[in-house]
């Protein structure tokens, strides 16, 4: 490894601790390692010790100690991946590469990786090469790209003859990502004249009249969690605190979820511009935006519209010819860590550390990024902001229903006719959600992602919104053709055990025992009591610290509710007791050490 | 003079200085509440769960929780009890301890609570994972069967600029508390005692001295843990 590259990184990151990741992604992305040596270096240089800088490389998935190969591919592995037809795709990978997932060729050239959900569930198989997307993967187009990269081609001329469409054509993106945008609603309507709310309305209004407005329109956190607006932003005006900031989190990592993405390519500046009415209402001077890091591809241009917006003095100095209101965005990128979509962790990893969620209280609001006042908020909110402003928060309660206000951008993938991006207002049924994607034939849907809940067709008629089905916009349609249990429900729990950060012991320690239930069951093994088990040890999930612990068990807990029938078809009848152990396999490992035969 | 506030838990009313933890508000009012990760005089960090709490029908770590005027807490109920108990045999069942082979048996806060929580064999599949001893460091060994993660050591021992000499390494199932190469190699003799000190479980141990106090003489030979406590 070239030394060069490490004190590059450093020295342009000031040597500062807090910007500990920005120096291990670049390390990562120039070297595609990070050696023991740039360890040391970065350890010595940073005053830190070594242990704490391999804390943070070891949390995040992208970043890696050993090498991942001139070629790092990541194929997905989500259920809508394999859906559509990973296996295949990974077979030829495997094939053409020659070598196994999760290892990269002799010469170093080529690595194949696993990867969780990458946003591309409208378009998969998906693939990120050092850290491009390729979209709708077949064993030729495999064939294709191994080709090209035995050629020394680089990753990004590997795939221009075929760009997707909107803002993925512009010259800073260049990227083959559709963005199947299927219904617009105000948030994501395109007659918008990004900066007249800065120019027009901003400078006539105090802080605490926007928090007003926003507080009368009465919208909640599109992230999930549904946290009214308003109320998070007065909190974090009237906290005391030198410094304020706005976080916007662009950590969509929930499978399924894509909707981000596709604001974050056709209507960046909504969302800057939103940022900056955030940072005017509670005094913010200045706002990140944390960027997930299979999105990096957006990262240059986004950037581009950063600059061409504060040439328009709708960003820095005395924005809009409002005198003493400076305020400027600059762009975090993350390393592959689900957990970081939760607000303190998200602070955490701003900070360059372990994305571990904080306790709370304190709130972000008092205590956040840099232990300053700060407010995190989802992409799909601050956008909804600026049409708030612009229409009149009285004009925004008007849509949806009268506790679930406005619109929702939804991500609708799986078994449908029409996958994409489709703004709706609160409070649509979830039959009507499936007559407008052209679904039928419908054993389930995840609502919320793996984190919400598996429904069935007996609960098809209950609504989208706060108070019965909320969502942070993950919509995973499943036919009959699905076997939920060891195709949906496995793979989610996987996942959730993968992403763990594994302070909270629950968390660490339960999941893994739940999948063992579940495995038991599928094996043909289980015995009534071990549901009995299930929802028992469940309850437990809801003594961890954060959103992922809680919900971690959600897959299996949510489909033995509403499938029981699934689960008891395949349990042993009228036994009490199976322990599931399998003497032959238990010796397995032993026999074939000391090349002998299992004789029982 | 500070702000005294009004609580219950369990029904028994209780007294507080406004704002302190949970924790510390139910040990001034005479009240066990079990805990592990936490470790007095170093910055609490919910980690275990096990003193977890319910108010307002929520689960809450009393560790983390500052008590609250009026807040009606649950503590002594079957419920929790046997979520603290479901806890300590996941922390059995997902490392590997067997007490009669531990120096520590007897002087372990783990195995302590345990007892106290009469733990006869965990309700879960024991895991059997792989983990090893790291004996690279002149003064102490860190044997990661016997980790619990609790982050105490993490927490406490840091070196003369604020650098860690414990770590977290990996995340999810496969994390491990791992030591600093250069600083645990340097590690002053105070700073190795109170790493030995702070381990609640036999993870830290003090090189070339084993068994340092005889059975019968060891923290909970003879009375259970949480015994100083009136309720």
């Amino acid at each position: 490894m070239e030394n060069d590259t490490v004190y590059s990184a450093i020295s342009k990151y000031n040597q500062d601790k807090t910007r500990l990741m920005d120096i291990l992604i670049e390390i990562q992305d120039n070297e595609n390692y990070i050696s023991d040596d740039a360890v040391r270096i970065i350890s010595e240089k940073l005053e830190l010790s070594i242990v704490d800088v391999e804390q943070t490389i070891s949390f995040y998935h992208f970043l890696s100690k050993k090498s991942l190969g001139k070629y790092t591919i990541y194929l997905n592995n989500s259920v809508i991946s394999n859906m559509n037809g990973r296996q295949i795709v990974a077979e030829t990978f495997e094939n053409e590469v020659g070598c196994k997932f999760g290892k990269v060729t002799e010469d170093g050239t080529i690595g194949l990786f696993d990867t969780a959900c990458i946003g591309m569930s409208d378009q998969e198989p998906a693939a990120l090469i050092n850290g491009n997307v390729f979209i709708h993967l077949t064993p030729f187009r495999v064939k294709e790209i191994v080709r090209d990269i035995r050629a020394g081609k680089d990753v990004k001329n590997m795939h221009t003859s075929y760009l997707g469409g909107g803002q993925n054509k512009s010259e800073y993106l260049k990227s083959v990502v559709r963005n199947n945008i299927m219904r617009m609603g105000p948030v994501l309507s395109d007659d918008y004249n990004p900066g007249t709310i800065i120019k027009k309305k901003l400078v006539q209004l105090a802080p605490e009249q926007v928090i007003e407005e926003i507080k009368t329109s009465n919208i909640r956190g599109r992230g999930g969690a549904g946290f009214p607006t308003g109320f998070k932003w007065e909190f974090c005006r009237k906290a005391k605190g030198d410094k304020k900031y706005i976080l916007c989190n662009a950590d969509e990592g929930e499978p399924g979820t894509f909707k981000d993405r596709v604001i974050l390519t056709e209507r960046p500046k909504l969302l800057f511009e939103g940022m900056v009415i955030a940072g005017y209402s509670i005094g913010a001077t200045e706002g990140i935006l944390y960027l997930r890091y299979e999105y990096k591809y957006l990262k240059n241009y986004l950037e581009n519209i950063l600059e061409e917006t504060r040439g328009k003095n709708l960003l820095g100095k005395d924005i809009g010819g409002i005198k003493g209101f400076n305020f400027d965005i600059r762009i975090q990128l993350g390393a592959g860590a689900y957990v970081c979509g939760e607000e303190s962790a998200l602070i955490e990893s701003v900070e360059g550390k372990r994305g571990e969620p904080r306790d709370r209280p304190p709130f972000p609001v008092e205590k956040g990024y840099n232990d300053c006042p700060t407010v995190v908020n989802n992409v799909e909110t601050l956008c909804s902001v600026v049409k708030i402003m612009l229409n009149g928060g009285e004009w925004y309660s008007s849509l949806g229903t009268h506790e679930s206000t406005g619109t929702k951008v939804l991500s609708i993938s799986g078994d449908c006719r029409y996958p994409g991006i489709y703004e709706v207002e609160w409070g649509l049924t979830i039959s009507d959600i499936l007559d407008m994607v052209g679904a039928t034939g419908v054993q389930a849907i995840q609502v919320g992602g793996p984190s919400g809940s598996l429904i069935g067709p007996e609960e098809f008629e209950r609504k989208l919104c706060y108070s019965d089905l909320v969502t942070g916009g993950s919509f995973i349609i499943f036919n009959y053709n699905r076997d939920l249990l060891k195709n949906v429900v496995l793979n989610f729990t996987d996942f959730f055990i993968e992403e763990s950060c594994g302070s909270c012991v629950p968390c660490r320690a339960m999941t893994p025992l739940l999948k063992q239930k579940l495995e038991k069951i599928l094996s043909g093994n289980g015995v009534a009591n071990d549901l009995e088990d299930i929802l028992k040890w469940g309850k437990l999930m809801k003594t961890n610290r954060c959103g992922l612990g809680h919900t971690a068990a959600n897959p299996i807990l949510t489909s033995l509710k509403n499938f029981r029938y699934l689960y008891e078809e395949k349990l042993e009848r009228g036994k009490e007791y199976e322990t599931g152990f399998n003497l032959e396999q238990a010796v397995s490992e032993s026999c074939e050490a000391t090349t002998r035969v299992p004789n029982f | 003079m500070a702000d005294i506030i009004n609580f219950t838990i369990d029904g028994k009313e209780c007294m507080a200085e406004k704002g302190i933890f949970i924790l510390q508000a139910a040990k001034e009012n005479d009240i066990y509440i079990p805990s592990l990760c936490n470790y007095e005089g170093v910055k609490p960090q919910g980690s275990c769960r096990i003193c977890s709490i319910k108010t307002n029908g929520q689960f809450v770590t009393a560790c983390t929780t500052p008590v609250a005027d009026g807040m009606e807490i649950e503590n002594n109920t079957d419920e929790i009890n046997d979520m603290r108990k479901s806890i300590i045999e996941l922390l059995f069942v997902e490392g590997n301890h067997f007490c009669p082979a531990c120096e520590m048996s007897g002087d372990c806060e783990l195995q302590a609570l345990a007892y106290r929580f009469q733990m006869m064999v965990p309700r879960f599949i024991y895991q059997f994972p792989l983990r090893e001893i790291d004996a690279r460091h002149p003064k102490i060994l860190k044997d990661q069967n016997r980790c619990i993660r609790c982050k105490r050591c993490i927490r406490t021992i840091k070196d003369e600029k604020g650098r860690s000499v414990f770590a977290f390494y990996g995340r999810g199932k496969n994390i491990e508390v791992n030591v600093d190469p250069v600083l645990g190699s340097k590690l002053t003799d105070k700073l190795a005692a109170k790493a030995i000190e702070v381990c609640p479980v036999g993870s830290i141990l003090p090189r070339e001295k084993g068994f340092r106090t005889p059975i019968g003489q060891r923290k909970f030979d003879h009375e259970p843990i949480g015994s100083e406590y009136k309720h």
